[in-house]
């Protein structure tokens, strides 16, 4: 049922595109304003959500550490596992970031002949770094498309990734991946039960988004192909704030881009967010220096305390009569 | 609002906006150059007309060269037949070049700049495309006009 949504939503934006464009030929909406639409949501949603995230205080250090905290001078400190420093947790955090270490520490947990055992699970590790770095790679190779002279940078990573020189035009590595590595991502959904449990449509939803913009992308290069010029002059027409829809571009791009606006829109809306939030992880982000420094919450206020002496003033009379010493006479 | 952390989630947020908008930054000041169609059209009520029609050319043209160069290379075929009959002689510096060339006399006539602009590198250099042709073929002379 939550597949069956989230495929089916995403077949419906696809004809919705379509339906636009070639029957109500509505190049305009889908070419310039829808796209428009979208990058303002995505800015303005992201700025938000990292803002909201930013006014939850973290008043206490909260970090998930598995090394060695700093300790006496001859117990030898894990300094990125616990890191004491900020040194530390830059090397910590880029690890994270760009390797998704805490994820290569995944487990599987299983019952083998009565007993729990814990065995290694890497294969969401590889995919999901794999599939992350492909779709950097490739978003980041779309910018021959925003710019009138593309920097040779981009045109170095543009060789690099279709470095193997098969077929014409040249296949890129970066799509073979993008696309075998989603899908994996999508089938561990299916087939692993206690995964499938716990997923929700949420978390079908942005895999069959992309999985339609990676196809997409790849029918339009290598299969149904659009006039990759004109495109380029709509996209320099968009980024140059000039909008100019050329004539005969071909649907399947445009089914492209209104896949490209959802996602935008949807992104500040969804899980999709982690891209921001992992860097606002308490549990990464922070210095384990709780043994160092005391940290005070923001929120304490002064709190009435009923002292003794005030008991005592209050009950004097009372505790005498009862033969209870008092402090005071 | 009270932002906790406020330095630290600001200056991430100014490299967000950065990133996120230097498709709009880099071309500040820039508009979109629609391709001018009109020498296409000229060309064509001259009669000349390329191996296939325009349509399929300006998206398939690579294709077409690859199987080219398999049918030359692999199978010593070097007879073309158009899909409107007529035969050419596959070859990319004899059929091809014969007009994409930047000295063009029929372009040339109108505009002294005109073929420049239509020749492989008028596209793939815009949209950033390398192509290997000139790793096996003999690269033609450019001249600086």
């Amino acid at each position: 049922m939550r597949i069956l949504f989230s495929f089916f939503a995403v077949i419906a934006l696809v004809l919705s595109a379509y339906a636009g464009v070639k029957i109500a030929n509505l190049q305009f909406l889908f070419g310039v304003v829808i796209p428009y639409i979208a990058i303002a949501i995505f800015i303005l949603g992201f700025i938000y959500r990292v803002l909201k995230w930013g006014s939850s205080p973290v008043p206490f250090r909260i970090p998930t550490t598995c090394g060695q905290q700093k300790s006496l001078p001859w117990i030898k400190q894990n300094r990125i596992e616990n890191p004491s420093s900020i040194s530390g947790v830059i090397i910590r955090m880029a690890l994270e970031v760009l390797l998704f270490r805490s994820l290569f520490r995944n487990l599987k947990t299983q019952l083998k002949e009565g007993k729990l055992v814990y065995g290694e699970a890497k294969w969401l590790w590889l995919a999901g770094l794999a599939f992350h770095w492909s779709f950097l790679i490739i978003f980041v190779r779309h910018f021959r498309l925003f710019l009138q002279n593309t920097p040779s940078f981009i045109k170095m990573i543009e060789g690099l990734d279709s470095f193997l020189q098969l077929g014409v035009p040249v296949l890129y590595m970066t799509d073979v991946v993008l696309l075998g590595s989603v899908t994996y991502l999508f089938l561990r959904r299916v087939f692993i039960p206690q995964v499938n449990y716990i997923s929700l449509a949420a978390d079908y939803f942005p895999l069959f988004l992309i999985l339609g913009i990676g196809t997409s992308g790849v029918l339009m290069r290598y299969f149904y192909k659009v006039h990759i010029v004109s495109v380029k002059e709509l996209v320099i027409g968009l980024a140059s704030l000039h909008p100019v829809i050329p004539q005969g571009i071909g649907v399947l791009f445009y089914i492209h881009l209104f896949l490209i606006s959802t996602l935008l829109v949807y992104f500040p809306l969804s899980k999709l967010m982690h891209m921001g939030g992992v860097f606002l992880s308490p549990t990464r982000n922070m210095v384990n220096n709780s043994r160092m420094v005391r940290h005070i919450n923001p929120w304490n206020y002064p709190v009435h305390v009923h002292t003794y002496e005030e008991y005592e003033n209050n009950f004097r009379g009372k505790m005498k009569k009862a033969g209870i010493p008092v402090e005071k006479e | 609002m009270k932002i906790y952390g406020g330095g630290k989630i600001f200056v991430g947020l100014i490299i967000f906006i950065g990133l996120a908008t230097s498709p709009f930054l880099f071309n500040i000041g820039k508009s979109s150059i629609v391709r001018d169609t009109k020498a296409a059209e000229i060309m064509q009520s001259m009669g000349l007309q390329c191996v296939e029609k325009k349509a399929f050319m300006l998206p398939n043209h690579m294709r077409l060269l690859d199987k080219w160069r398999d049918s030359v290379v692999r199978k010593g075929n070097r007879l073309y037949k158009a899909s409107d009959g007529k035969e050419y002689e596959m070859s990319l510096q004899n059929t091809c070049l014969n007009c994409h060339s930047e000295k063009n006399e029929t372009c040339n006539a109108c505009h002294s700049n005109m073929a420049r602009k239509h020749t492989c590198n008028g596209c793939h250099n815009y949209m950033a495309v390398n192509p290997y042709c000139w790793d096996c073929h003999i690269k033609p002379k450019e001249t600086k006009s």
